[in-house]
């Protein structure tokens, strides 16, 4: 991410927002008052994100995008190129199409983070973080804690998580994507949300009156 | 008004004051990097820790944290001590040890706190991180390594420059200051970021491995690139002038610098005039000064003083001018003049062509409006002055010419003069505004006033002063902004056509036989009449010298004491730093040894008697630096018709910024500026 913007790979020479991005902008600057239409330009950001992603295939943040959500939100360039370098979930080049984000914080760690980020690597031929396979489908990188440690360990691919994973598991999700689907997001093993695995623990009866 | 105690000694300081501001007050230095005064806070350098009793027991950061009643701060205890070497430990671990070839050296705020707080050895192995430099233009050199992410460069960018171009992208271990994208800074006061970096990450490029701060004399002295005065600090390393440094005056630049004067002085060293030169077979030849003053004394024999005239340049001093003035006078001449630019100002009050409400007063004006004039090129310091009343009160303000960025949000209201009459007439809608205004402010720029109808636009704006309020018994907010250092004190002097006499325009075109220029290279010179004589007195070789008959080498404004009056009529006095080059001499021994030959010698063989005489002529002469408030009680109005406008827009007054004179003109640095400039407009013109 630390990465400044004269690198190997090509800005576009332009950049506008298309319907669905209008209309995402519109509610986001809704929601603030008068005057104070900065205060949307993290979510600004994923608009311009997802608006490369559906594009161009890949889920990046050029300069001119910058350039244009700061005209947008009536603010300099510089201060949203400083919050887009700041947070990892903006990829300042570009990626491939899907994006790994294994999570390898201690919870996830201790419950095998290493396993998934190994099964990554094999089913990608990815070597490093932030590499992107030779066939241009996925990169991966390493995040801190994604907040799900419950169902540790995670990997988030572009904005969803899959849980409970393991090696094996992993390796049949990036099997899937690679064949272009889209399996269910959240725990990979049947479990409600974050309850315990197997089924409930604890409120088996109703108390009696 | 809360009262503490820092070190034992007791303070009182207005409540939202800091804990650093009030040791400012009781005398007791507090080590920071990050604190400005006149930035806002950003409290991340953790240099400036304090102990407070009664809080809870760990180091404070006194620039961000406000007084109460009876706090009781201590600023020299163990943990203060431990603390600060802790910070400055952290801050050593990436800073590289490159003293000695930093041209911060002697002077770095980290230098000179780490002999306070730094510990003799490294306990960091690891290796020190690097970050690529940034190119920032021609003036700023970075060396981001050094960086130490005060982010003072960041702030002063975005809060006093107007122009956020600077920030810091990344973060952690990683974050950086720079432009992101590449691009060369857009402001001209980016050198004030040199001055404000306490480390050596930002130092001046043209000044890169010149000198060491300790190897400078250093004399204090009066900026002369704009009308502002600036006040300056020349630093001087035996016959060659270094750099130039702001110096503090709160009433006329704070502690700011436009990039042109800091930077133009490479062009104090080339196209330099060092002896005296006569043009004999259509030939410039050099000759000693007996033999140039004889040529000149031959023609000058047998006019008539109406064949004579006298044109002053934009960077004359006072003294100077006076005593050609009284050359002139002496020859029977009154064709005088020091408005090259054709500007129709009326000399009859000194309020019609000066910036009367002064400098620091613009932080009262409630409303503005701007008349042909871009403060931003025409004076920076001045639009810097601007920019920080708009930020405090939001002010509305509003312009009459062509659209540019100001760096504040202002209203168009036009382009030609007749808003003016409009606004008077209550036609336009921002005539509410000024007369809703208790403090309306006027400005009126040489783009207005350097045009046939310049008179006409100078009654109008009076006009239009009086109708909303702006003149009255304590508030004068009619301003005339001058971009020639030296005009309104050739204004205050009388360096205009006496009875009789002949204007810029009417000396041209064969008007006189005999015409000295000092200094005078902003004119056609071209129009100058084929038969006429020239006489060219002045330091560069620029349009003036080229046309000359005579040359007479002169001395810069680095190389003579000078009395300068600004835009505000603010009479500041300047110190020589360096000799003259070769044979040329100071300005006014030059007249006063050519009289000699007239038979009429001018009656002052002193710097000191030459200033008396000044102070005879205008008393406003006799009060250097100080500046008294006043109001307008006459509102009798300048000559000329308001109804006599033209429709013709009003054209800028500064094209380049960065050349203006025949100093800045030398300059490579400024040309290196010019062509920056240049090509970030053409890139932005191509999109």
């Amino acid at each position: 991410m630390a990465l400044a913007v004269s690198h190997q790979f090509e800005q576009p020479a332009s950049f506008s927002f298309d319907a669905e991005s209008e209309a995402e902008l519109a509610t986001l600057i809704a929601r603030y008052p008068a005057g104070k239409q900065a205060s949307a330009v993290i979510p600004g950001l994923y608009v311009v994100q997802h608006q490369m992603k559906r594009q161009t295939g890949s889920a990046w943040v050029p300069v001119k995008g910058m350039d244009v959500l700061a005209e947008r939100l009536g603010m300099a360039p510089i201060r949203v190129y400083e919050v887009a370098t700041f947070y990892y979930m903006f990829n300042m080049e570009p990626i491939g199409k899907y994006h790994l984000q294994v999570c390898t914080t201690t919870p996830c760690w201790l419950r095998g983070s290493d396993e998934i980020v190994e099964a990554c690597r094999r089913e990608t031929g990815i070597k490093g973080w932030k590499e992107t396979s030779a066939d241009g489908m996925f990169t991966m990188t390493e995040v801190e804690c994604v907040g799900a440690c419950v169902n540790a360990p995670i990997l988030q691919v572009d904005d969803d998580y899959y849980e409970d994973l393991n090696a094996e598991r992993v390796s049949a999700l990036i099997a899937a994507l690679r064949r272009g689907e889209k399996p269910p997001v959240g725990s990979t093993i049947g479990r409600q949300t974050s309850a315990p695995e197997g089924g409930p623990t604890t409120l088996l009866f109703a108390p009696e009156a | 008004m809360p009262k503490l105690t820092i070190d034992g000694i007791e303070v009182e300081v207005p409540a939202g004051s800091t804990i650093l501001q009030a040791a400012e007050v009781a005398g007791i230095e507090i080590p920071r990097f990050c604190y400005h005064e006149r930035l806002s806070v950003a409290g991340n350098c953790r240099m400036c820790l304090v102990e407070v009793e009664k809080t809870p027991p760990k180091p404070i950061a006194s620039c961000s944290y406000p007084v109460g009643e009876g706090m009781v701060v201590h600023t020299d205890t163990p943990m203060v001590r431990n603390g600060r070497r802790g910070v400055m430990e952290f801050l050593l671990i990436n800073h590289p040890l490159d003293c000695p070839i930093c041209d911060q050296g002697g002077e770095c705020d980290l230098q000179d706190q780490a002999v306070g707080f730094g510990s003799d050895h490294s306990r960091y192995a690891e290796n020190k991180r690097a970050v690529k430099d940034k190119n920032l233009g021609p003036l700023v050199k970075t060396t981001m390594t050094r960086c130490i992410h005060c982010t003072r460069c960041i702030r002063f960018i975005t809060e006093v420059a107007g122009v956020p171009e600077l920030g810091a992208t990344n973060r952690g271990e990683h974050m950086e200051v720079g432009t992101y994208v590449e691009k060369a800074l857009s402001s001209e006061l980016s050198g004030n970021i040199i001055d404000l970096c306490p480390v050596g990450a930002l130092t001046s490029k043209p000044y890169e491995f010149v000198a060491r701060p300790w190897e400078l004399a250093k004399v204090d002295s009066i900026d002369v690139l704009d009308a502002v005065g600036t006040n300056i600090r020349i630093d001087s390393r035996g016959p060659e002038v270094l750099r130039i440094l702001p110096r503090l005056n709160e009433d006329v630049n704070e502690e700011w610098l436009g990039d042109k004067s800091r930077f133009a002085i490479d062009g104090l060293k080339r196209r330099r005039l060092d002896r005296p030169w006569l043009k004999r077979d259509g030939k410039l030849q050099a000759v000693s000064w007996a033999e140039a003053f004889t040529a000149i004394a031959d023609k000058v024999k047998g006019l008539t003083g109406d064949r004579i005239g006298a044109i002053a340049g934009d960077l004359c001093d006072a003294e100077s001018m006076l005593a050609l003035k009284d050359l002139m006078a002496s020859l029977g001449s009154a064709n005088t003049d020091c408005r090259q630019d054709g500007a129709r100002l009326d000399t009859s009050r000194r309020d019609f062509y000066s910036f009367n409400t002064s400098i620091p007063a613009i932080e009262e004006a409630d409303a503005v409006l701007i008349i042909g004039s871009n403060p931003r090129k025409e004076a920076p310091v001045l639009n810097a002055r601007i920019r920080k009343a708009f930020v405090a009160s939001g002010m509305p303000i509003g312009v009459i010419g062509a659209e540019t960025d100001l760096t504040y949000k202002v209203t168009y209201l036009g382009i030609d003069p007749s808003v003016i009459n409009a606004l008077h007439d209550g036609s336009h809608p921002f005539a509410e505004t000024l007369r809703a205004a208790k403090k309306p402010l006027i400005i009126l720029g040489q783009g207005a006033l350097a045009r046939a109808d310049g008179s006409a636009v100078l009654a109008a704006a009076w006009r239009l002063a009086g109708s909303v309020g702006a003149l009255t018994a304590d508030w004068h907010g009619f301003n005339v902004l001058h971009t020639a250092a030296a005009r309104v004190g050739g204004l205050d002097l009388g360096f205009v056509p006496g009875h009789g006499g002949k204007s810029v325009a009417q000396m041209l075109d064969g008007g006189v036989d005999v015409l000295w220029l000092l200094g005078a290279d902003e004119f056609d010179t071209a129009r100058i009449g084929a038969n006429t004589f020239v006489v060219y007195q002045g330091h560069h070789g620029d349009a003036g010298a080229h046309r000359a008959d005579v040359i007479l080498p002169g001395a810069a404004y680095t190389e003579k004491s000078g009395t300068y009056v600004n835009t505000e009529g603010r009479v500041q006095r300047g110190f020589m730093a360096v000799y003259p080059p070769g044979d040329a001499r100071e300005d006014w021994t030059i007249i006063r040894a050519f009289s000699q030959l007239t038979g009429k010698t001018l009656p002052y063989d002193t710097i000191d008697a030459l200033r008396q005489r000044l102070e005879q002529v205008n008393i406003a002469f006799s009060r250097i630096g100080y500046l008294p408030r006043f109001g307008c009680s006459d509102l009798t109005a300048p000559s000329g018709d308001p109804a006599a406008l033209s429709d013709a827009p009003f054209a800028p007054a500064v094209e380049n910024y960065y050349q203006t004179d025949p100093i800045s003109r030398s300059s490579p640095t400024m040309d290196a500026c010019t062509q920056t400039a240049r090509g970030t407009h053409l890139a932005a013109a191509a999109e």
